[in-house]
């Protein structure tokens, strides 16, 4: 190993300091290339082909690619293709694109990985012929082409020393850097721009689609639409004396004209308003803003405005409707209004979208319209629009010049086509970030073989629970069954002569299966969820694990991690027990089984006594809990009914609620709690919790104010307190009432987070909504990565595993609590996104009257909510009609007063004139507004015959178009 | 314990070693003649001077019957790191690595040999680039041996640290200071490699109990490394000594 080495300074100025480094060079170093006789090369070390087949017409010998550093940061979907293999990556360039750009760097990692790519990583810096050193005065720009330049040199002589066919491969060197080019052209190295090389390429026609468009420099003025961004030593002095102000950029969901930036100094956010304000920022975008004096200050618009749907070309369109409705006089409305001088980061990922239909036939350029709202359109360029244009593709942004409208993009893949299911579910899953790929064969060999049992030495060193009559009690459906429980008369009796009870909770072990550190372990941690949409469930751990030998299902033998208790008739705990065991589930029951168990008489076998033990304690539980300040909380939940062969939804229903739901419930919280109290003393810096702060009383504002006015005075002093008044606000007849106060609560709420005790003080470990001192989650490891780590950590302080290094130490703890609770939340939207797309596909073929209630009362609009569905949407009112109220919020037209709490008849109906965003629209039906509200014939679509119900639908959906129509011009 | 990232995804360390290389060692014996015994080494960017002065008899306050007692000074040249600062002797850390010191170079002398006298050891660093300390103890022994006091065994230090590389722990030998900076966890092993002793063990971080084996048994291998490298520089130093000896002489 020891070779000599030569000893080279690499001296780095910093301010004042002189860092100096070594620099080792080494002769050890391979080139890679399975045409090289010359390294001792091992066979797995060859990664270039020895015949590397050329597939670019420009050059038809055999050859290599070397990449400049500029062609991985902008060309990194083209290098994603398959088309372009036997590619060395230099060193240099990897550093640099590192250094510029992390996720692209990782990107090229991950293709460097994939052995059939054939990338080589050279470490040319080390190696003893291909370090160059920085000369005077040189920048490091031009050192690193020197020496990018230098090492396809070297190879090329080294390639060439074992030439003697005349077969072995050339090296190409691709950079979009003409300077580049040239030098290198009269050093006599072949190179070639990625422009011309990837449109020579033959037998990939979706290449040059994915071709990035060259950046053009923010100098260049000629035709520009925007001014320029400042530099970012320009914008580092402003920041510096307080001119400019940093911030991320988020744009309006409603209003693509408007957006604003969240400024530390500042109370409010930063109002951004126009085209030259937001100055091509993206949503995301950390950007300079400069703030305008404040008498040009502005009150955000309440207006909708989308972008027009045609192509305007590269003008910028009249914003005075914009800016003319939004001047105020009051002046406590009005927010700091600034502009974008300059952009920081940008934050761009791929977006999902359609392409809009363009006007010319076979025209190249087209306009891309992406799913999310606060996206601008993205200009890309595309030869395969007459496919593109029905399916949903996913477009990445390259760059945004002073002179285009639009940002350039280019094609990345289709998803699918519109409309269709699965196509519609990965929009959903990529807009979420949700990890959703199959299992690596890498995680999949972690897994057991399928017909794996549970070894004998395993149940030695385990809690025989066997014998115990163990069920779980679980939605129809379920095939992840996390739990199951238990409970059991024992023998005595406390001190006060109460009876005892043992009862036991049973989570399936999946740490046993999934150990720390290997693939199965960090695929898990990076998914840290389960998502479950509508009709398919992406799971956090694979389904062999999943639904088979982790689930505890009916009569069969599992390992469970189960912790006991002992408790008295009053469901007071006596003594708690973890221990790690072997069950046999009894019976896997759904709510409703459970329930007639429970109910019928008749059954005395040990599964119906056993619940109805828990059943009783468990009301004791909640009692106690609901005592303590535990808010009952409510969202409208709803089931949809599946068609058995479409998959699509046919029916929905509100979730059904019963007693046996309550019971699991409450015996979970329990267990979670028992095990955060047990971690929190034993591992005061690094167990992970759950903790949920008291929301801002601000939060409350609105809706107190909508209770006043339904004669309801709430505390929302302590949860205690606000519990209370929630239970006492109760309007006999309409049942409904209180729910919707719930429900409405529910959205006041902070969410709840994981973290680790080292970050957080012990009083504010709280969990508002449980009104408990400290909360885990310990109940779903099946599903949740978060319960994974916490058994882990019981396991290791009760003595059945050992920890490891990155259990216990509190950086990564917390790094891993960031993760989880972004997965919680990205997959909690797309579970609600799920929902939205299904309730759009139920309503495809129908249209439907139905009561209403008013969650809230808009400027120009009435949120209002279905009960039936959870469906919950706007219902516009034009101002020339209803006139508002600030101070009441309410909508008053002649007679009719809306306000929140309402109920109404509404009119629901599907509006698809635009594909990418199907809304449901809401008309009001009752109370009845002349020439607003619409009117119920006798016949509706409901009664049609099937034979002419599309025809029927359309010409409802023009009407709807028409109303939609006036009722914009009227804003 | 992901940290940042040690070593590239080649498996070459920030300055282009692997992971069990140590940094370029060179070094001199005998550099100056007031001394009974003195040795240069650098170790990469790191650069010791050694002197040692005794065996002489002890000053009464530290005499001991049992053995000889030896006397550390460990100072660093105000122009040793990036940035000038005035260095008072006997500051904390000074002090601490003094006392370090002595306890590796004290199971190294065969202390038994001279009571009541008392061997002093000068250390300066002159350029610090990490592992100060155990070019120090390396530096020392040479110096020692070049005073001609007898050793049971040659003292050699050596660091290590620890990185990821592909998932799996890789220990880094011999740290260099820009790995030290990185934050993460840098043991210091001093020991006598012929004899398997360990002299001092010292730790700058908390480290799992999974890799500390692992860990400790790369810095060990550096030391035995070192321990070859010093073994050959005191020989080639011999046989040059002798050489031009024997030309005066005669």
């Amino acid at each position: 190993m020891w070779t000599s080495k030569t000893f080279l300074y690499k001296t780095k100025r910093g301010n004042i300091l002189k860092i100096v480094r070594e620099h080792y060079l080494r002769d050890d170093l391979l080139c890679g290339s399975g045409a090289c006789k010359t390294c001792p090369h091992k066979d797995d070390e060859i990664v270039l082909m020895s015949q590397a087949e050329s597939i670019c017409a420009l050059f038809d010998y055999p050859h290599y690619l070397v990449l400049d550093t500029n062609v991985v940061l902008h060309q990194i979907d083209v290098l994603e293709e398959d088309a372009l293999t036997n590619v060395i990556i230099l060193q240099t360039v990897l550093e640099e694109v590192k250094h510029q750009n992390t996720a692209i760097f990782q990107r090229l990692l991950e293709i460097i990985g994939n052995k059939r790519r054939k990338f080589y990583s050279f470490v040319n810096e080390h190696h003893k012929d291909t370090y160059v050193e920085r000369n005077p005065g040189e920048k490091q720009n031009d050192r690193n082409d020197r020496a990018i330049r230098r090492a396809v040199a070297w190879y090329e002589a080294h390639l060439s020393i074992n030439r003697v066919n005349i077969e072995s491969p050339r090296v190409v060197l691709l950079t979009d850097d003409e300077n580049n080019r040239k030098i290198a052209q009269d050093e006599g190295i072949i190179c070639c721009s990625v422009k011309d090389y990837v449109e020579n390429v033959n037998g990939f026609p979706g290449l040059v689609d994915k071709l990035s468009k060259n950046v053009i420099p923010e100098n260049c003025s000629k035709d520009a639409l925007y001014p320029a961004h400042l530099t970012p030593t320009q914008i580092h002095a402003g920041i510096r004396n307080g001119k400019l102000y940093q911030g991320i950029f988020h744009a309006s969901r409603d209003n693509f004209l408007e957006g604003s930036v969240v400024v530390n100094a500042f109370e409010k956010s930063i109002l951004l308003q126009g085209h030259i304000g937001i100055n091509r920022a993206v949503d995301g975008d950390t950007v300079a803003i400069e703030i305008f004096p404040e008498e040009e200050w502005r009150k955000p618009s309440d207006i909708v405005l989308e972008d027009k749907s045609e192509d305007p070309g590269d003008l910028l369109e009249e914003e005075t409707v914009l800016l003319k409705s939004t001047k105020t006089n009051s002046n406590d409305e009005v927010t700091p209004t600034g502009k974008v001088v300059g952009i920081i980061k940008r934050k761009w990922r791929q977006y999902c979208g359609i392409l809009m239909p363009s006007r010319l036939p076979g025209a190249t350029r087209h306009l891309f319209t992406p799913a999310e709202k606060r996206i601008p359109r993205v200009r890309i360029e595309t030869r395969q629009s007459d496919v593109l244009a029905s399916q949903r593709i996913l477009v990445a942004l390259d760059s945004w010049p002073r002179n285009s409208r639009y940002p350039l993009g280019h094609f990345v893949r289709a998803l699918g086509p519109i409309g269709d299911k699965d196509a519609e579910n990965e929009v959903i899953l990529l807009e979420h970030d949700v990890p959703h790929a199959r299992f690596s064969e890498a995680v999949l060999a972690c897994l057991p073989p399928n017909d794996w049992t549970i070894p004998k030495e395993e149940i030695n060193k385990r809690v025989d629970l066997r014998p115990i009559c163990i069920c779980s009690v679980d939605p129809p459906g379920c095939t992840d069954i996390d739990d199951a429980l238990h409970a059991r008369r024992i023998k005595g009796t406390t001190d006060d002569g109460l009876k005892k009870y043992e009862v036991g909770v049973h989570i399936a072990d999946v740490t046993y299966f999934v150990r720390p550190n290997t693939a199965l372990d960090k695929e898990a941690a990076s998914r840290s969820t389960t998502v479950y949409l509508v009709d398919r469930r992406i799971d956090m751990v694979p389904d062999l694990l999943s639904s088979n030998l982790c689930s505890l299902r009916g009569g069969e033998e599992r390992l469970a991690f189960s912790c006991v208790w002992e408790v008295d008739e009053n469901a007071n705990i006596l003594s708690t027990k973890f221990h790690k065991s072997v069950i046999k589930s009894a019976a896997a029951m759904t709510y409703e089984e459970a329930q007639i168990a429970i109910d019928d008489e008749s059954r005395k076998d040990e599964i119906a006594s056993s619940l109805r033990v828990l059943n009783s304690l468990a009301k004791k539980l909640k009692r106690r809990r609901l005592d303590n300040g535990a808010l009952l909380l409510a969202s409208p939940e709803i089931r949809f009914q599946v068609d058995s062969e479409t998959h699509d939804p046919v029916e929905v229903q509100a979730k059904k609620l019963m007693d046996t739901n309550s019971m699991v419930e409450e015996f979970m919280l329990l267990a979670n709690i028992s095990v955060a109290q047990r971690l929190a003393a034993e591992y005061p810096q690094c167990a992970l919790l759950r903790r949920h702060p008291a929301p801002p009383p601000v939060n409350f504002v609105n809706f107190l104010k909508a209770a006043r006015q339904q004669g309801f005075e709430l505390d929302v002093s302590t949860n205690k307190s606000f519990s209370k008044s929630l239970d006492e606000a109760v309007i006999p007849g309409r049942p409904y009432f209180n729910t919707l106060l719930r429900i409405m609560a529910t959205r006041c709420m902070q969410q709840a987070v994981y973290f680790s005790s080292g970050t957080c003080a012990q009083e504010d470990f709280y969990h508002y909504g449980l009104a408990c001192p400290i909360y885990t989650h310990f109940t779903s490891p099946i599903r949740r990565y978060a319960d994974v780590i916490v058994h882990r950590l019981l396991a290791a302080c009760v003595g059945c595993d050992v920890t490891h290094a990155s259990l216990l130490d509190n950086k990564a703890a917390d790094a891993l609590c960031d993760n989880l609770n972004y997965r919680h939340r990205q997959a909690q939207y797309a579970g609600r996104a799920s929902v939205a797309l299904n309730t759009h596909i139920l309503f495809r073929n129908r249209v439907e009257i139905e009561s209403a209630v008013v969650l809230a009362v808009k400027r120009n609009a009435l949120q209002v909510l279905i009960p039936k569905y959870g469906l919950e949407g706007p219902l516009y009112l034009p101002s020339d009609k209803f006139t508002y109220n600030d101070e009441e919020h309410v909508q008053i037209c002649g007679k009719v007063i809306l306000k929140t709490f309402d109920e109404l008849t509404v009119r629901l109906s599907l509006d698809s004139s635009n594909l990418q965003h199907r809304k449901l629209i809401f008309q009001l039906v009752k109370p009845y507004v002349p020439d607003f509200s619409y009117k119920v014939e006798d016949m509706d679509v409901e009664f049609v015959e099937e034979s002419d119900l599309p025809q029927k639908i359309e010409k409802k959906r023009k009407g709807t178009e028409a109303k939609l129509s006036k009722k914009s011009k009227k804003k | 314990m992901p940290g940042p990232d040690l070593l590239s995804s080649q498996g070459l360390r920030l300055d282009g070693r692997r992971p069990n290389e140590l940094r370029r060692i060179r070094c001199k014996m005998g550099v100056f003649t007031q001394p009974d015994g003195s040795a240069y080494l650098e170790q990469g960017n790191t650069k010791v001077l050694a002197a040692v002065y005794g065996p002489h008899q002890a000053a009464k306050s530290k005499s001991s019957t049992e053995g000889v007692v030896v006397n550390c000074q460990y100072s660093m040249a105000t122009f040793s790191t990036g940035e000038r600062k005035n260095r008072p002797r006997g500051d904390r850390k000074s002090q601490e690595m003094s006392l370090h010191l002595r306890q590796a170079l004290t199971a190294a002398i065969k202390t038994e040999l001279y009571p009541r006298s008392q061997i002093d050891v000068y250390v300066e660093v002159l350029q610090a680039d990490g592992g100060a300390y155990c070019v120090c103890v390396n530096a020392a022994t040479l110096a020692l041996i070049d005073a001609g006091i007898p050793l049971r065994a040659y003292a050699c230090a050596c660091s290590a640290s620890m990185a990821w590389h592909g998932g799996q722990p890789e220990p880094l030998v011999d740290v260099g200071h820009v790995e030290e900076a990185a934050g993460g966890v840098v043991l210091t092993v001093a020991s006598l490699p012929s004899t398997e002793n360990i002299a001092l063990l010292e730790m700058s971080h908390r480290l799992h109990m999974d890799y500390f084996d692992v860990v400790l048994s790369r810095a060990m291998q550096g030391c035995r490394d070192i321990e070859v490298i010093l073994d050959k520089a005191v020989r080639e130093h011999l046989a040059e000594g002798w050489t031009k000896e024997d030309v005066v002489t005669i």
